[in-house]
């Protein structure tokens, strides 16, 4: 018995509707079996919380008197992307501060950055603006120093063009003397730790795998306020190998989101820095999985132990974009703290946060249960296996051909 | 008579030589064992309280500098701020006594400050600055 994205609804907006997460749906699933599950549950919801590079936001500042066209622009002292309209400026979460040493005296500390900034704003907190324009007619002012508040701004909403990932790498440090320094964390030479960074069974695209529900205009959670798929992220990759229940067996499918900055929350969205890496934004995201039918709820109902990772040397293989991998490991592995790579016990650490993983899904639920939010039917699916997108990487076609 | 909280790390190489016993010898200090790790195939961790005259302690202490033992003095206070941390966990990986550890059925990170040395191993490491260190 299938349902559609309108009968769910009609439930929700009556209270009706039969709401669990990701970790309760593989129980009920276990219990009663697809079929009954699927005639039962209405939507699975989801959540991850975890560092995610390409985020940023794009904001209004209104306009000054006399007007201004910003050609450059500073909060926090960390610059903005301003080749826009006059007062319009995008902060990018990975930038830091101009006079930042950055790896100068490595590793370098990457204390604040533009992730801090959309921290500062969502928390309330002023922010100091400087802009610099060279001058025209229509914007006849050069300069401007002054203090900005989110809830004095027309427009602020993030728009990351790439969340979720779909599964990730295991990084490890082959080298044997050398402890790295990269966006997965600290890693210790000889393999001495091994660094995660998925939610697993409770990640959003993982209860999805073939993109059947999630699509542009499924209504999200998104640093606690709402937000949208808005178009497959940056390096969308559905043509990944595949385990037979669908699920990818390397980072495969992404997404691009956007939300209301005045909604969201600070413990929601979260600056962070990366020793001797640069600094970014954590997000918590969650997506509701709609159960039309049992195929679906069989997704949702996958568990740690089928999802598998490769895992992948820093030190060498991934910056030279070797394609080769140390194996694969499934997430309740990596959740034991400890995995074995070539015979040698190595201890795991998680980047992505559990715990909020689970408070996310479990806020959305809540959301539903209560009729505040419905979903979002796409209007279009996001690209899956079949439809020929991949990823590829850059083909070099240097214009001067001098030795490097 | 002077008596100094140390904490010591020992590199892998010297963990089973007995250098503490060499150093009571050989320059008449005593010392209290306030907490003793080995780490598999990490390192050993030693925090002592050490006393004697100031001239021996000193001595004693070149004396470990010069096999490569790192002194670091039991100092400062170590809190975690509860509202920055996110229980990502990746700290768990660099502490060495498991005062940062995963509760594996819930997935949180716990802190025991009483079984923290003090070694700052995951101040740099966490990514939102939850660790901080009061003197
Ligand atoms: S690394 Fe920081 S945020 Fe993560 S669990 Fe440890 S203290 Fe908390
Ligand atoms: S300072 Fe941090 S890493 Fe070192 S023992 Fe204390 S909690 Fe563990």
């Amino acid at each position: 018995m299938a349902k559609t994205y309108a009968e769910i609804n009609e439930k929700i907006r009556k209270g009706k509707a039969v709401v669990v997460t990701a970790e309760e749906i593989i129980d009920i699933v276990d219990q009663k079996g697809a079929k009954k599950a699927a005639e039962e549950v209405d939507v699975v919801t989801t959540g991850t919380f975890g560092p995610m590079c390409s985020s940023g936001a794009f904001l209004n500042i209104g306009h000054t008197k006399p007007r201004l066209k910003i050609q450059k622009a500073w909060l926090n002292e960390v610059m903005a992307c301003c080749g826009l309209a006059a007062v319009d400026m995008y902060i990018g979460c990975t930038e830091s501060p101009v006079e930042d040493p950055l790896n100068k005296v490595f590793p370098g500390n990457f204390s604040y950055g533009g992730g801090h900034v959309i921290h500062d704003l969502v928390a309330g907190k002023d922010i100091r603006l400087q802009a610099e324009a060279y001058g025209t007619d229509c914007y006849p002012r050069k300069k401007l120093d002054s203090w900005l508040n989110i809830k004095d701004l027309n427009e602020a909403f993030l728009f990351n063009p790439r969340n979720a990932y779909q599964n990730y790498n295991v990084a490890v440090n082959a080298s044997n003397d050398r402890t790295i320094y990269t966006y997965l964390g600290v890693l210790r030479p000889n393999f001495g730790n091994a660094n995660y960074c998925s939610a697993g069974q409770l990640s959003p695209l993982l209860n999805d795998p073939l993109f059947k529900t999630i699509g542009i205009g499924t209504r999200i959670f998104l640093g606690g306020g709402t937000g949208y798929v808005v178009w497959q992220g940056t390096q969308h990759n559905p043509e990944v190998p595949r385990s037979e229940n669908g699920c990818v067996r390397m980072p495969g499918g992404t997404i691009s989101v956007l939300g209301d900055l005045k909604q969201m929350k600070p413990e929601w969205l979260m600056g962070a820095s990366f020793i001797g890496y640069g600094c970014t934004l954590i997000v918590g995201l969650g997506i509701p999985i709609p159960i039309l039918n049992e195929e679906i709820v069989r997704y949702t109902a996958i568990r740690d132990e089928e999802i598998y990772a490769p895992i992948m040397d820093y030190s060498i293989a991934y910056p030279q974009r070797e394609p080769k991998t140390l194996g694969e490991v499934n997430y309740k592995e990596l959740k034991t703290g400890k995995i074995t790579i070539n015979g040698k016990t190595v201890p795991t650490g998680p980047l992505s946060s559990y715990p909020k993983a689970r408070k996310v899904a479990l806020a959305l639920k809540e959301r539903i249960q209560k009729g505040k939010f419905l979903l979002g039917e796409p209007v279009q699916l996001l690209p899956s296996v079949g439809s020929g997108y991949t990823f590829k990487g850059f083909v070099e076609r240097p214009v001067n051909k001098v030795e490097q | 008579m002077i008596s100094r909280r140390l904490v010591l790390h020992f590199p892998l190489a010297i963990i089973d030589k007995p250098i503490i016993c060499q150093m009571v010898k050989d320059y008449g200090i005593t010392f209290n064992i306030l907490k003793a790790n080995i780490i598999p195939n990490k390192e050993g961790l030693l925090i002592l309280e050490v006393s004697g005259k100031e001239k021996d302690v000193e001595s004693a202490l070149e004396y470990l500098n010069r096999l490569n033992v790192q002194i670091d003095p039991l100092a400062q206070d170590i809190k975690r701020n509860d509202e920055k941390c996110t229980h990502c966990g990746v700290c768990t990986v660099f502490c060495p006594t498991e005062a940062l550890a995963i509760d594996r059925a819930t997935m949180e990170v716990d802190y025991d400050a009483g079984k923290c040395i003090a070694c700052e191993a995951c101040v740099k490491v966490c990514p939102t600055q939850a660790i901080e260190v009061y003197f």
